[in-house]
């Protein structure tokens, strides 16, 4: 049996293709990367296990921020007989100095944008 | 049992990629699964819509909402019922972006009298509208797992849809929007009594299955939590033909990823191919112009010519006179003497 509009149908169907495998061709524009986050060299462990830093470390931040900023509460956490300032820049920062090679890298593969850098200098940029 | 089944079957699948998942099928259910679902949603759907395009539509369908094309004086409803293609785009694009018809819905009830009484019903319309455009944003929004670099309109979208900053992950408004729309539609089923009588399993399947994904995508993002780039990884590897899993995702994002795959398969056959259906209803996209040009009914036999009433009388006009029948035109005289002897 013919089909009847032909012409339109099958242009409306490319569309609909075309649009729901965007990523596919949209893909094929650039060679794909993976992520590399620049580690600290002479530490190896942080305030929780890899696992748990990649998926929460935002919590980690979040509580902090709220301890340190609206109850005042700066103690220091203690964690396999190393000391943890409860900060970003001074935490945080202090093994991962490289915001565009660490934080960035992920960050930007994902499309997160942390409100961080509203309020925090870079030590980098700030040298 | 209306209700019932289609939520155990929704339960079911639940169970089965939990358990699938976590018994070493993580590149079934995270890879074999998603192609496959991918395939039959795209089959399934354009051969529902070449099936629909093969079947005749012998006559304009004049909607009988609006006044249509007449004479000059009287005023036409060029949205509701168009004679020109500019009129029916429009009437489309009202019908596609904003659910026109639905708009128009109207309840029935009785009251004491008893009266019958008819008034207007947005409940469908407005939870409609709130989780259509919801779970667009949401797949929209879910580009930022598929491609790399990632779109502008993404980091947008984004932004607009975590700008209140609630919580950390941001809290996305589109979340709470469908939830809460798919709530409302579900509860517009069973407390209205006359859409609850006409409701099918069919109807509450897809909107617990839909459920089942926005909550599992929910609790992933705010509660259980998964490492994104491992996500990204899998989700980039899929659409570039190299997928890899890459660590333990979880079982929520298992449990997500089937649910979807399910919908992707149940689509084509289903009440959601109204996605498709919208830019094929003769009622919404034909003008209403049956006075202005002839349109002949495909089925017909060319063979056949057409047959005037003249013609028709020509042929059995003898007949006719004989029978007392009155005829346009009379018999000629030398003929019509011969009758009468």
């Amino acid at each position: 049996m013919p089909m009847y509009d032909r012409g339109k149908v099958l242009t409306g169907l490319a569309i609909f293709v075309i649009i729901m495998t965007f990523p596919v061709w949209y893909n094929l524009v650039r060679a794909q990367h993976v992520p590399k986050t620049e580690l600290p060299k002479d530490v190896k462990q942080c305030v929780g296990t890899v696992d748990y830093m990649r998926s929460s470390h935002m919590q980690v931040l979040d509580i902090w921020r709220n301890e340190v900023v609206r109850d005042e509460n700066r103690k220091v956490i203690e964690l396999g007989g190393k000391q943890y300032v409860k900060s970003l820049q001074l935490g945080c920062m202090a093994c991962h100095p490289d915001r565009k090679k660490f934080c960035d890298e992920c960050h930007t593969y994902a499309a997160v944008d942390p409100f961080c850098w509203d309020c925090h200098f870079q030590p980098k940029e700030t040298k | 049992m209306k209700i019932l089944y289609p939520f155990v079957a929704v339960l079911g699948l639940i169970i089965i990629a939990a358990i699938g998942s976590q018994a070493g099928l993580e590149a079934l259910f995270g890879i074999v699964f998603p192609y496959l679902a991918l395939l039959i949603f795209l089959g399934g759907f354009i051969n529902k819509v070449v099936g629909w395009a093969k079947s005749p539509v012998p006559f304009r369908i004049p909607t009988t909402c609006g006044q249509a094309n007449s004479l000059p004086w009287i005023k036409q409803d060029c949205l509701d019922c168009p004679s020109t293609t500019t009129g029916v785009l429009a009437r489309m694009a009202l019908e596609i972006f904003l659910f026109r018809s639905l708009f128009r819905n109207t309840q029935a009830d009785v009251y004491d009298g008893p009266k019958l009484r008819y008034g207007s019903s947005k409940y469908l319309w407005l939870f409609g509208l709130l989780f259509h455009y919801a779970f667009l944003v949401i797949i929209v929004r879910h580009l930022r797992l598929f491609a790399d670099p990632i779109p502008f309109f993404v980091n947008i979208l984004e932004y607009a849809d975590g700008f209140l900053q609630i919580g950390l992950p941001h809290l996305y408004q589109s979340d709470l929007v469908i939830l809460g729309a798919i709530t409302l539609l579900f509860l517009r089923r069973i407390i209205l009594t006359n859409v609850r009588y006409i409701s099918l399993p069919a109807d509450y399947f897809p909107l617990f299955l839909i459920f089942s994904i926005a909550a599992t995508g929910m609790l992933m993002r705010y509660v259980t939590r998964v490492d994104i780039v491992a996500v990204k990884q899998l989700a980039v590897g899929l659409t570039t033909l190299h997928p890899s899993i890459v660590g333990d995702l979880g079982m929520v994002f298992y449990v997500h990823i089937f649910l979807v795959c399910t919908l992707l398969v149940y689509f084509p056959f289903s009440k959601l191919m109204h996605m498709g259906g919208v830019f094929m209803s003769p009622t919404r996209n034909l003008a209403n112009n049956s006075r202005m040009v002839r349109h002949i009914n495909p089925w017909n036999d060319p063979n056949l010519k057409p047959h005037s009433y003249a013609a028709y009388e020509d042929e059995f006009r003898e007949f006719m006179v004989d029978a007392d029948i009155p005829v346009d035109k009379e018999l000629p005289v030398a003929a019509a003497e011969a009758t009468t002897e």
